[in-house]
């Protein structure tokens, strides 16, 4: 990781490999300064993974990469693009909702309660965005969902409503979802934290899959395990700031604050 | 493991046959209702003043027929499309980001919801008492005119008589449509705000539109908890279509059994017949509401999820391969 000399205008030197630059990211709600700083950069194809204490703001940050929440200060760059704002003339101005949308169009999200249509199968869940909002045509993105339905283990569920599925099958559709977009970066919000413990598995599986394809990830988890083994960098955030950085196994195996090794401590 | 063992060779006991616990209540309850029941017969029988063989004599004549198909069916079936329409819209406006349309949603349904629908339609029906021409244009035409030196100067684009259009089924159906739209855009409401935040969430990171993920996920989802009160919305619409003899509307099913009663001093006999009609076209529609209920609750609600149940259980008996579905 090399520290990025910030500049106002203008893109970094290092941007054709970095897919994720964030600066000095702050957010509050309310009175409540939920991230206080955050600096990150994540190259293209490298998975990252988010740990920390719940509330130490790992979700809001991820969150703010696709602009689900509106940051305070600080600037967020998705593959060279400043996200939710344009800068002309040395002022910042907001992008409108469309502008925004075709930002994310490249961002894949998963979510912690996976948030699948319920009145769409399986299926049809993972055809609707590409044909909507990309206005593909039906039969092409047809087959490449049902090619993704398919690697994430679910050939035989594309019938089925999500009311029909377990939590481990769910998240796999949600992650099938948000691939059928083509994305250039996946966000993982706690992907596992709802399901049930014999499920994760499934659901880690299909992600260190899409890892080893060379997805840039950032992923929010709890799963030492998946950080240790899958992980390129691990970010151990508290109280809305980075505390430490590094090689997963490393910070793993010798933290280097006090409250990563307390952390560590209780989980591992 | 020895004790399982055990309990599984066991036989089995016998079945329960027990004496079933006795409702003597019941049976008086029964008891008292038939002799109630018998009771009001007798009266329907033997009052001559309701006058059964006038009743349906009159009844199927043909101006209460057209009465009922257009005053009453036609008119509900039309306020309603309207109702609901301009419901949604006032809804999104009221959920909307901008202050000015949510003010303006807040206006629309305060009013027509605190003015009773009775008083409103009497007030449509006699709009022409104030304008006998209701014209659009540019507001204070004349008045601007007269600032610049031109003397009556006007600005309209179209317009018409207020005779003309605004008595009878328009004024009526105005009256209706509008109050109903008022209701509606409360129950569309209630019914968005009720499906889970994560959902609108999901649908901007995938970067839909404001449009397309209220088209494609919230409002289909919605409809769940739109359909019944606007079935009972509906229900209420077509027995609220008698207020219209207030506007008055002529070609309406109860203006036309109301005029029959007055004309040949039989005003029983046609109430009832009134009654009767009504009954009938309600129950009708209570049937179609059953069945779009069942329509729309399906995957939710407890029978609807027993069913689910029922088809993972088979398919997965059938297919297999898959884990267990969670309920």
């Amino acid at each position: 990781m090399s520290e990025l000399i910030p500049t106002q205008t203008g893109a970094p030197a290092a941007e054709s490999e970095l897919m994720v630059r964030a600066e000095q990211v702050h957010k509050s709600f309310g009175h409540i300064e939920v991230l206080k700083g955050i600096d990150l950069e994540v190259r293209s194809g490298e998975v990252c993974c988010l740990l920390g204490p719940s509330g130490s703001g790992k979700s809001t940050f991820l969150r703010c990469i696709n602009h689900l929440e509106k940051i305070n200060a600080g600037r967020i760059w998705v593959d060279g693009d400043l996200i939710g704002y344009r800068e002309r003339g040395g002022k910042l101005h907001e992008l409108r909702e469309k502008e925004v949308a075709a930002q994310r169009r490249a961002i894949g999200m998963v979510f912690q309660r996976f948030n699948l249509f319920p009145h769409m199968t399986a299926l049809e869940n993972v055809i609707e965005a590409p044909v909507r909002v990309k206005r593909e045509p039906k039969a092409a993105v047809r087959e490449r969902a049902e090619a993704l339905l398919a690697r994430v283990g679910l050939a035989d569920k594309m019938g089925n409503y999500p009311g029909q599925l377990s939590g481990g099958q769910q998240q796999r559709v949600a992650i099938a979802r948000a691939l059928a977009m083509q994305p250039k970066l996946m966000l993982f919000d706690e992907p596992t934290s709802a399901l049930d413990p014999e499920l994760v598995g499934e659901v880690l599986d299909v992600m260190k899959d899409l890892a080893r394809d060379g997805m840039t990830m950032i992923v929010v988890t709890h799963e030492i395990g998946f950080a240790r083994e899958v992980g390129d960098t691990l970010v151990f955030m508290d109280g809305g700031v980075v505390v430490e950085r590094g090689n997963p196994r490393e910070v793993i195996a010798n933290p280097r604050h006090e409250r990563t090794k307390t952390f560590l401590a209780k989980v591992l | 493991m020895e004790s399982e063992e055990v309990t599984t060779v066991r036989a089995r006991p016998e079945p329960i046959r027990a004496v079933p616990v006795r409702h003597p209540g019941r049976w008086v309850t029964v008891a008292v209702l038939a002799v109630l029941a018998a009771m009001f017969v007798h009266v329907l029988v033997t009052n001559d003043a309701f006058n059964w063989s006038f009743m349906v004599d009159k009844m199927f004549r043909p101006p209460i027929i057209e009465g009922l198909l257009r005053g009453t069916v036609l008119m509900t079936v039309s306020a309603m499309v309207i109702g609901v329409a301009l419901g949604v819209v006032v809804a999104i406006m009221r959920l909307s980001d901008n202050p000015i349309l949510r003010g303006v949603a807040w206006l629309y349904t305060w009013f027509f919801r605190a003015v009773p629908r009775l008083v409103l339609l009497a007030v449509f029906g006699n709009i022409g008492i104030l304008w006998s021409r209701i014209e659009f244009g540019v507001p204070f035409d004349t008045q601007l005119g007269q600032l610049f030196g031109i003397d009556n100067l006007q600005l309209r684009l179209f317009g018409f008589s207020s005779r003309d259009i605004l008595t009878g089924f328009m004024a009526g159906l105005l009256g209706l449509a509008l109050s109903e739209a008022a209701y509606m855009a409360e129950i569309v409401r209630a019914g968005i705000q009720s499906v889970d935040p994560g959902q609108t969430e999901a649908a901007q990171a995938l970067g839909m539109s404001r449009g397309q993920l209220l088209r494609r996920v919230v409002l289909p989802q919605a409809m769940r908890v739109i359909i019944p009160p606007t079935g009972n919305e509906t229900i209420a619409m077509l027995k609220d279509t008698s207020l219209l003899l207030y506007v008055p509307v002529s070609v309406e099913l109860f203006f036309q059994l109301d005029a029959v009663g007055k004309r040949t001093f039989q005003i029983f006999p046609m109430y009832v017949a009134a009654c009767l009609w009504y009954l009938f076209l309600t129950s009708i529609l209570l049937v179609g509401q059953y069945f779009l209920e069942r329509h729309f609750g399906k995957g939710y609600g407890p029978a609807g999820r027993a069913r689910l149940r029922l088809r993972t259980i088979a398919a997965e008996q059938g297919g297999g391969g898959g884990q267990g579905a969670v309920g």
